[in-house]
Formats: C-alpha cells, sequence, structure tokens
C-alpha cells in the first residue's frame, strides 16, 4: 500500500469537497473493494475520504419506495425489518453477498458504484427500476449501469442512497462461482408496475443487463417453464476459466426460472 | 496408566498444541523479530521467459530506508540441489540444470527470483523495487508438456532438450505380450490436474549473522529444518553445519509444499551475512500462489489387459510428469519411486511396465504434494479398474474383489519393486460397504431421481507406500541422502521428560502423539512431556516430516530410544532395590520385584540416574539420556477403501458430495482422533482436487488461477460428513506396528469422486470427466454426450 491522507468528515457536503479538493481522492465506504486493489498497489489514491460519519446509512420507506443509504452495509439491508417486509427478495439478495464479515462491512453504495460485472446489487437496481440518489442528481439504474466498472458517475460525484419502487413480487438467484462466490450468473426477477423485468449480472460482457427474450416470454406468461423455454443468446455473453458463454447463456435460463418459482 | 486416566496408545486424547493454536499464540516465523531487523522484497520476473540484458538499480539504491539491493551478479554461490538423481532408460543420468537462487542471466518462470531489496521497513523495500529497471528480452514461452517435449523453445538451452529424463521400470517386452494375447484390453488417457498447495501460512524467513560468533540462523517455514541445513550450508553457501542453525518453529501447514529447499531462504542466509543484519521476508499471498512449488501435473496414457474372467493380465503406462522451469529438491522422485512403484495397487496384476518422462515448462516447479506420486498412481489405477469393469460388464465392486492380493498372500512381492509386509483389502471393503450402507443406495438413487436428481456412487480400494526406506535401497535408486530418523529421550532428574525428534509437526499433532508413546512407555502424564522438534541447535538430526513418516520412522526412532532408557532405568532399579533386572516388572511406570512389594517409581530411578548416590557406577554411567536412530527395513503400506456418494443437478452440473466413507488400514493407530482429523483433512483435498482445484497457465505463462478468486479451494459447505474408520492388520517390521496415515485421505479420494461423478452421470452416455469436474465441465459432458 502507498502512503495517502486520510479524512473523516461528518457531512456528505464535506465528503464531496474533500474530495474535489484532493489530487486523486476517493471515498472510502466498506473498504472491500478499494482496500485489497490498495494493498495490492493496483490503486493509489492520494487521498481517502471515509464515509462512515456522513449519516448515509439506514432504511426509510418513502411512499412506493424503499430508500436505502449509500453506507447501509449487506448485513443490515439483509436483516432490515424493512426491507424483509417490503422486497424480500432484496434481503435475501443482500443475504447472499460473500461472507459475514464482508457483509458487515460492505455497503450497498460501495457496491454500485464500483458495478463489479459480478456484483450482486446491480441486478436488484435494474430489475426493480431503482433510482440511485447523488449529490448532485437522480440517476436511473438504466442510465447508471454503464460498462464493466464503469457507471454514470461523474468525477468526484458522491452516491448518497438507492430508492427501489416496491414491486409486486421479486425473486433473485445466484449461481456462484466456485472459486468467488460472486455471481458467475445472477438474476433477479421482478413483477413491477411497469410488467416484468428480468435483469442478469455475472454474465454480461459490458455488466449487468435486462434478459428481453425472458421478459416477453414472462410477460406472455409468468411461469418458470416459460422462463427456462425462453433461449437466451450466448452473444456477448463472457467466456472465462469457470464458464462458457453458452453455459452462461443456459444458467441464465435456470436460475430465471428459479426466481420466477421463487416469487 | 497414571491416575486411571488413559493418556497411552489408542486414546483419543485432546491435542496439546490445540490451547496454543486455537488461542492464536503459536509462534510462526513471521512472528519473529530480531533486534535491528530490516525487510526484504523478492522481485520477481514477470515473465516466464525472458532473457535479463540488464538490471539497473541505481535509482532503487539511492531511495529512501534502502540497506542493500543485490541481484544474481552479486551472488554467485551454489545452485539449488535436487536430492534424487534418476536415471533414463539408456543409463544416462537426468538432466540437472543449475537452479540460481537469484536469476543469472536469464528468467524460467513467472516469479523468478531477480533481485533481493532490503530495506528498513517493507514497505519503502517495495516502494525501491518498482524503481529498479530490468532489462527483458521476452522469450517465447513453453507450457504445454507435449509441445516442451517436442523441442522448440527450451527452458534450458544448454541441455538441448525438455525432457529431464525418461525413465522405466518392468519389462516392455513381457507386457506388451501379456496384453497380445489378453481377452480384453482397457485403454484411458488421464490428466491429474495440477495443484497449488495453499499453506494457511505463506512461507516466510528470517535470518541471522551473528559477526561475534560466525554463527548464521535462519527461522523458515519449513517441513525439514535438517534437511535445509544440509542442503543449503553444503551445497548452496558453503556454511558448515556447526556455523548454521535453522528453526522451524510453529508452522501453519506444508502438505509438502514446506518441504523443499527454496531461493528465499538461501538469499536471506546469504544476505544476513554479507550485512551482518537480521533480515525478515514474509511471502504475500499472492506469492505464494505463484513460486511455492506446486503438485501433480501428469499426463498418462495406459493400457489394462485383461482375461475372460476379468483378472489383470497386465498393465502399461506412459506418463508425463511436469518439472516446472526447475528441479525442484525431490521433483524428481516424485513421478517415478513414488508413482510407478505404485501402479500393482492392491491388486495381483502380474505384469507393469511404466515409461515415465520428465519435461521442463516454463511455469514454478512442480514437487511432492500431500501423497506425492501415490494419488497420481491411486487415481490412474481406479479409473482403469472402472473403466474395465464397465467395457466388461462386471461390478466395480466384483472386478476389484477379482484381482485383490488375498490376505493370506503376505509378504507379497509386486512386479514394480515393492514387497507389501500385510494388508486386508477385503476387510477395509467390506467395512466401507456396511458403514455406507451401500445396500441402500439403490433407494437413495431412486428418492434424488424424484427430485431431478443423479445420484452416483464410486469406489476406491487404494495402497499407498509412506516412510520411504531403507536408506540402502533408496541409495541404490538415487536419493541422495539416508531416511531414517532419530529421537532422544532426555528423562530430567525430577522424571519429567524431553523428547528430542526429526520429525517437524506443522498440524500433525506429534506434540500429543509422540507423547502418549512416552506416556505409554514410561507412565509419565502427559503434562511431564515436552516434544522439541524444529531446531538444528537443540535435536540431534533428522530427516523431518514428508510422505506419511513422522510417526512409522519417527516414532519407531523414538520407540527404540524408549527400549534403552527403559533397559538402563531397570538396571538402575535393580540396584536399588537388590533384585535382578530379570525379576522386574514394570507397569505403569512403577518397576516392582515380582512376588515381592519392592517397588520403585520411575521418577525415583530418575532421580538416582542423576544423583547417583547408591547406584552401579561400575557397571553403567550416570544420567537417563538415550538417543536411537533408525532406518525401517521396508516402506509401511497403509491401505484402504473409500466409498463416495454424488448428488449432481443436471440442470446445472452441480456436484455436491453427498456422503464420504473412509475405511483404512493405517496400522496400529495412537490417537484415533488425529487419525480422523488427517483423514478428514485429507478426504478435503482429494475432494478438492477432483471437483474444485486447478492451477492454470495460459500459453505465456501467466498463472491465471493466481488468487482465490480464481483457484477454488474447499470450503466446509463443499464437504460432507466424513465417515471414517479403520480395519488394521499391523506393519510387521516395526516395533508400533504403525503404517502412517498423513496422506491416505488424499491419496484414496480423488477417484472414488471423479467414479461417482461417472457414475451419476450413466444415463447421459458420459464416459469420461476430467477434475476438476466442476458445473461447467459437468453440464458441458452432459451436453456433450446427447449431441
Ligand atoms: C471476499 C469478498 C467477497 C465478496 N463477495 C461478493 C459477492 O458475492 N457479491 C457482491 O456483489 N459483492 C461481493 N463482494 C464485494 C463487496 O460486497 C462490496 O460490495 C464491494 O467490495 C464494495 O463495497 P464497499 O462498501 O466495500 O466499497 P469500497 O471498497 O469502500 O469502495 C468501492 C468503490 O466505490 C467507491 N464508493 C464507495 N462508496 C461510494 C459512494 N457512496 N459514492 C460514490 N462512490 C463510492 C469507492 O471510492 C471505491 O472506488 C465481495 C468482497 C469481498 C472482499
Amino acid at each position: 500500500m502507498y502512503d495517502f491522507n486520510y479524512h473523516k468528515p461528518s457531512s456528505s457536503n464535506a465528503a464531496a469537497s474533500a474530495v474535489a479538493g484532493a489530487d486523486d481522492g476517493k471515498f472510502l465506504a466498506g473498504g472491500q473493494t478499494l482496500l485489497p486493489t490498495m494493498k495490492q498497489r493496483l490503486a493509489m489514491p492520494s487521498d481517502l475520504v471515509d464515509l462512515a460519519g456522513c449519516d448515509l446509512s439506514g432504511v426509510r420507506v418513502d411512499g412506493d419506495n424503499l430508500v436505502i443509504g449509500a453506507m447501509t452495509t449487506h448485513d443490515a439491508v439483509a436483516t432490515s425489518a424493512e426491507v424483509q417486509a417490503h422486497i424480500p427478495g432484496l434481503a435475501a439478495l443482500a443475504a447472499g453477498i460473500g461472507d459475514q464479515q464482508v457483509r458487515n462491512r460492505g455497503t450497498i453504495g460501495g457496491s454500485v458504484a464500483n458495478n463489479d460485472p459480478a456484483a450482486d446489487y446491480p441486478a436488484a437496481c435494474l430489475a426493480l427500476g431503482a433510482t440511485i440518489h447523488t449529490d448532485r442528481r437522480t440517476i436511473t439504474a438504466e442510465d447508471f449501469f454503464t460498462g464493466m466498472f464503469d457507471t454514470a458517475l461523474d468525477e468526484g460525484e458522491l452516491i448518497t442512497a438507492i430508492a427501489f419502487p416496491k414491486p409486486a413480487a421479486c425473486a433473485y438467484q445466484k449461481f456462484p462461482n466456485p472459486a468467488s462466490r460472486y455471481a458467475l450468473v445472477g438474476v433477479m426477477v421482478a413483477k413491477t408496475g411497469g410488467g416484468v423485468r428480468v435483469a442478469v449480472t455475472g454474465a454480461g460482457e459490458n455488466g449487468v443487463f435486462r434478459a428481453a427474450e425472458i421478459e416477453a416470454a414472462l410477460g406472455a406468461n409468468f411461469s418458470a417453464d416459460a422462463a427456462a423455454g425462453a433461449a437466451v443468446s450466448a452473444d456477448g455473453l463472457n467466456s472465462d476459466l469457470h464458464a462458457s458463454a453458452e453455459y452462461r447463456a443456459h444458467l441464465v435460463g435456470v436460475m430465471a426460472s428459479r426466481a420466477v418459482a421463487a416469487c | 496408566m497414571p491416575d486411571g486416566i488413559n493418556t497411552g496408545i489408542g486414546a483419543s486424547v485432546t491435542r496439546v498444541e490445540d490451547y496454543r493454536f486455537l488461542t492464536g499464540q503459536g509462534t510462526y516465523t513471521d512472528d519473529i523479530n530480531r533486534p535491528g531487523q530490516a525487510y526484504a522484497y523478492i522481485l520477481r520476473s514477470p515473465h516466464a521467459h525472458a532473457r535479463i540484458n540488464g538490471i539497473d538499480t541505481t535509482a532503487a539504491g539511492a531511495a529512501d530506508g534502502v540497506v542493500a539491493i543485490y541481484t544474481g551478479a552479486d551472488m554467485q554461490t551454489g545452485g539449488l540441489p535436487c536430492g534424487w538423481l534418476i536415471h533414463s532408460r539408456d543409463g544416462s543420468p537426468m538432466h540437472e540444470p543449475p537452479h540460481p537462487p537469484l536469476a543469472q542471466g536469464k528468467v524460467r518462470c513467472l516469479g523468478d527470483q531477480v533481485a533481493i531489496v532490503i530495506a528498513d521497513s517493507l514497505s519503502q523495500a517495495k516502494a525501491a523495487a518498482e524503481l529498479i529497471e530490468v532489462d527483458y528480452d521476452v522469450l517465447p514461452a513453453v507450457v504445454d508438456m507435449k509441445a516442451a517435449a517436442g523441442g522448440g523453445t527450451l527452458v534450458h538451452d544448454d541441455i538441448g532438450t525438455n525432457v529431464c529424463y525418461d525413465w522405466v521400470i518392468g519389462e516392455e517386452g513381457d507386457v506388451d505380450a501379456a496384453l497380445a494375447g489378453s481377452a480384453h484390453v482397457t485403454e484411458i488417457d488421464i490428466v491429474n490436474n495440477r495443484l497449488i498447495a495453499n499453506a494457511m501460512e505463506p512461507r516466510a524467513a528470517v535470518s541471522d549473522f551473528d559477526r561475534a560468533t560466525g554463527e548464521y540462523t535462519l527461522y523458515t517455514t519449513t517441513q525439514n529444518p535438517h534437511v535445509i541445513r544440509l542442503l543449503m550450508g553444503a551445497f548452496v553457501l558453503s556454511i558448515p553445519e556447526h556455523k548454521l542453525r535453522i528453526v522451524a518453529p510453529d508452522v501453519g501447514g506444508g502438505f509438502g509444499s514446506k518441504i523443499f529447499h527454496y531461493a528465499e531462504e538461501a538469499i536471506l542466509t546469504w544476505a544476513a551475512g554479507k550485512l551482518a543484519r537480521p533480515i525478515k521476508w514474509t511471502a504475500e499471498r499472492s506469492e505464494s500462489f505463484m513460486t511455492d512449488a506446486q503438485g501433480r501435473d501428469h499426463v498418462t496414457t495406459a493400457k489394462l489387459g485383461l482375461d475372460a474372467n476379468g483378472k489383470f493380465t497386465a498393465l502399461k503406462v506412459e506418463t508425463m510428469a511436469n518439472m516446472g522451469a526447475y528441479l525442484s529438491t525431490f521433483a524428481s522422485s516424485v513421478p517415478t519411486y513414488l508413482y510407478a512403484t505404485l501402479l500393482a495397487g492392491c491388486y495381483t496384476t502380474p505384469v507393469i511396465f511404466a515409461n515415465v518422462k520428465a519435461i521442463f515448462t516454463n511455469t514454478v516447479p512442480v514437487d511432492a504434494y500431500r501423497g506425492a506420486g501415490r494419488p497420481e498412481a491411486t487415481y490412474l489405477l481406479e479409473r482403469i479398474v472402472n473403466k474395465a469393469a464397465k467395457e466388461m460388464n462386471l461390478d466395480p465392486v466384483e472386478i476389484r474383489t477379482r484381482n485383490f492380493i488375498p490376505s493370506d498372500a503376505f509378504p507379497y512381492q509386486t512386479p514394480v519393486a515393492l514387497q507389501y509386509d500385510s494388508g486386508d483389502y477385503m476387510a477395509t471393503l467390506k467395512r466401507a460397504q456396511e458403514l455406507h450402507d451401500t445396500a441402500g443406495f439403490a433407494a437413495r438413487r431412486a428418492e434424488a431421481e424424484a427430485r431431478g436428481k443423479k445420484l452416483g456412487l464410486g469406489y476406491s480400494t487404494y495402497l499407498e507406500a509412506c516412510g520411504i526406506a531403507p536408506s540402502a535401497v533408496a541409495g541404490a535408486l538415487g536419493a541422495r541422502a539416508g531416511l531414517y530418523e532419530s529421537a532422544e529421550v532426555r528423562v530430567h532428574p525430577t522424571g519429567s521428560v524431553t523428547i528430542f525428534t526429526g520429525t517437524h509437526s506443522h498440524g500433525q499433532g506429534h506434540e500429543t502423539t509422540f507423547a502418549q508413546l512416552v506416556s505409554e512407555r514410561l507412565g509419565v502424564p502427559l503434562e511431564n512431556i515436552e516434544i522439541s522438534h524444529g531446531d538444528t541447535n537443540r535435536v540431534q538430526f533428522g530427516m523431518g516430516t514428508y510422505g506419511s513418516r513422522s510417526l512409522a520412522v519417527g516414532g519407531v526412532a523414538l520407540d527404540k530410544a524408549l527400549d534403552k532408557i527403559e533397559a538402563k532405568a531397570k538396571k538402575i532399579a535393580a540396584h536399588i532395590l537388590e533384585a535382578s533386572t530379570e525379576d522386574l516388572e514394570f507397569n505403569d511406570g512403577n518397576f516392582t520385584v515380582a512376588g515381592t512389594d519392592k517397588a520403585m517409581a520411575f521418577g525415583e530411578v530418575a532421580l538416582a540416574a542423576y544423583v547417583p548416590h547408591n547406584y552401579p557406577i561400575d557397571e553403567i554411567e550416570p544420567g537417563l539420556d538415550e538417543q536411537a536412530f533408525y532406518d525401517p527395513a521396508n516402506f509401511t503400506y497403509p491401505g484402504g477403501c473409500h466409498i463416495c456418494e454424488v448428488e449432481i443437478d443436471p440442470a446445472t452440473g452441480v456436484t455436491e458430495v453427498t456422503k464420504f466413507t473412509a475405511v483404512d488400514d493405517v496400522g496400529r493407530v495412537i490417537n484415533p482422533m488425529i487419525v480422523a482429523g488427517q483423514v478428514h483433512g485429507g478426504v478435503a483435498q482429494g475432494i478438492g482436487q477432483a471437483l474444485l482445484e486447478e492451477a492454470i497457465y495460459d500459453p505465456e505463462g501467466q498463472l491465471l488461477t493466481g488468487s482465490y478468486m480464481d483457484y477454488c479451494m474447499p470450503r466446509a459447505d463443499n464437504l460432507p460428513s466424513i465417515q471414517v474408520a479403520h480395519e488394521t492388520t499391523l506393519c510387521t517390521h516395526n516395533s508400533l506396528g504403525v503404517k502412517g496415515c498423513g496422506e491416505v485421505g488424499a491419496i484414496g479420494s480423488p477417484p472414488a469422486v471423479i467414479n461417482a461423478v461417472l457414475d451419476a452421470l450413466t444415463d447421459f452416455g458420459v464416459e469420461d470427466i476430467a477434475m476438476p469436474a466442476t458445473p461447467a465441465r459437468v453440464w458441458q459432458a452432459i451436453q456433450d454426450a446427447k449431441a
């Protein structure tokens, strides 16, 4: 790890200005991704601005939305009574991220900002039609996830919360990479006001995406068989050590049908 | 036993070392800090194969806190030696290219050592290392063994080939004739996947040099401190034994990967001498992935001949074994004397021929990993036997029982050099079937079928060989060291005991098992017994711990030293009790004179030995301290039966091990709980090899599985509750009757798992699958069979 300056501001405004004022400042949330990359000397920010004191954590119900503060840990989401009552599929997703230590530290804001192509939350954001709130604006999930490890966030822009519209039903099914246990394929199926939405993480070359074939099949007939029967193309899916694009395409169907069954 | 508590042979005593380990109070190499210590960072090659045109350390040398930077140009010492000389079939000795601790003009694998940066702090050393400019000419790398064997890119230019040796055992003509005359011949192509040991504690070293005494000290994560002293002192650095102290303190797992003499040990010791300053180096996890010697990596084709009744007539095996870029300490022996000599297994195959080609590639060295050669042999045999059963329409159990060496046939001479002393393969098989409830399998399978899952059952009836011996035979076969073990029993004046053993415990529980041997013999309670190991300045000598040799060789050495203690103590007691030694009995720590009430406790005898007032001084010396070296007459031969049951989800290819039974014959069991723990761990590693683990290099020699993100270690939820039991036949040639248990789990289990997977996939017509049988591979195999 290289040396860096450490800041612990007590408001999100102060945090944003600390990053703005630094040479190469970075927000520090749970540190589960950022610190390992720094230890391996793959990242060398000049300043770390710790968000722990910025009052960004917590879950609240706001009309038809569940609003989760950016610094809310995966464990807090998994065990939140509000999340379990209103979007149980989201609580279950959070409970399946990493291991307990990771869930105790890792945050929803960090996960979404990082947009790891194998992370779980992006699938929930996209399937549920979430809105990402930042210190500058609101961004729809559709516009937010722009590619592998890439988002619509501008330099120094801070995620403050994520608002999830409550679905009629939703479920997430994750096929873990045997080694890392991130999603080799993860599928969130949601019945929303805007129809059935199916988002896939882990599989796409450009990160999370919506599976149009499955959405169409489920729109016509919301059943596990319909999901399994909707052929997903392997084009644009990842092939790597752990899985071929064909296998991933197949798993998308299997996970989608299992998610439907769990809805 | 003392106070009626059984702490002797056969008792499941809680491990003495556990308190220390479980409360985080062990002392590992990285816990050791010397006054004024500097820190080392090793600059490693980012290329698998490159010429070094120059190294510019000017800027780095001027960086903050830098004490010294050394490259291969500075360190002109001996190379790292290989401990076993193999001869090729044409009589020529194997190629032994130099293995310099710091690269000399060329790097030959990813992670090869290019320079050492020593600084006041580790982060200063790392920062300086980034300023070193190495001018590389990147060369094409050769990673695939078949390509390497064919020539082209050479790992070592000077030897003109990538074939280290081309070795044979057995008569090829006899085997070809027997195959030609066989009713059926089964052929198989088998890959034994390459593994990374992943000990919990990464390798580390702290070196020191005392200018006043001229003594070097190296604390290091090794399984065999005396071997390191011998290899490094005599071959690499020319430091005589009396000026070189090696300490292996608590070591957090080795699994073979910490047997070998590594470059970092030599570089640190040498540099400490130059600087007269202690230096610490601790591998990061990614360095462990990259530079710890890896395991397995065989590519084999084999033919098994059978007569019309399914009796094996002959076995012919052709294997290519990856050596990596350099010969590691025991690398050459693993695919020869620890592999091909095991190809009879527990079967009566009359003629066997094996040809092994050892191949250099631009990858990190491959050497012994838990089981070392024997898992490769077992995997091959147990897979080909199952395949033969299928082809001949025989039940996999039936084909095995028809070919078992019968229990009354011992000693049994195999056609591949080994002579087995004892075993009862039918007994372990039957017991395993009962425990596993194989009779209930059909019902379990039907139940799984109803849930859309496929259940499979797989057998492995294996045999292995532990405690390489005797030295003279090993020497004749090319071993450059003896393979005995030593023990010293030092009875203190008040009757407490310190044992000095040349073996080393890094998870095996010697501090408990060896103390139980002493408690059994001398009646001394465990808390009065200390096991000292790992320090060449305390322990007389030893060959260390690997190959399940600690109890089978080291324990027997201890037993011999205890014989001497008992004999001497008896003379002292006889003198004091005014009886003849023949009339003395020694039980539960008391000497008694038969037919009288005269008695003397062992502790009193110990005191008399050190306060020799009333003492047979003309006959024996004072003191009670005895040493023994034991060179076994033969290997020991554990064996057994592993049965695995898997449930496969055909929709995803996920394989779950639902039931696993291991019935092993490890000879006499000293501590059943420790043995069960060894079997559990070994089976976990075997399941890891079969389903999860694989080291993969890309064609440029970059390690693709260089972290836990990509290299899949078994976790608790990958494992079933493993049922362990024993069917014991005693080793006939050692005084304890013990055979060794450290590797049986890893040796026996992989083929049981794969045979179970293939059994589960029978309906789909899948006939072969490679390890690890990951979900992706299982799913693909089903698709391919459908197509
Ligand atoms: C062993 C392990 C296993 C894991 N398994 C999984 C898994 O199964 N599934 C999964 O989805 N994830 C997994 N993760 C990732 C983890 O859950 C975190 O979500 C992830 O590391 C990022 O969250 P964090 O709070 O730790 O962010 P940090 O590491 O602190 O930050 C990550 C990045 O986001 C930026 N950032 C953080 N917060 C904000 C914000 N509010 N606004 C703008 N930018 C911000 C940081 O500057 C940094 O660039 C795993 C991690 C580990 C270490």
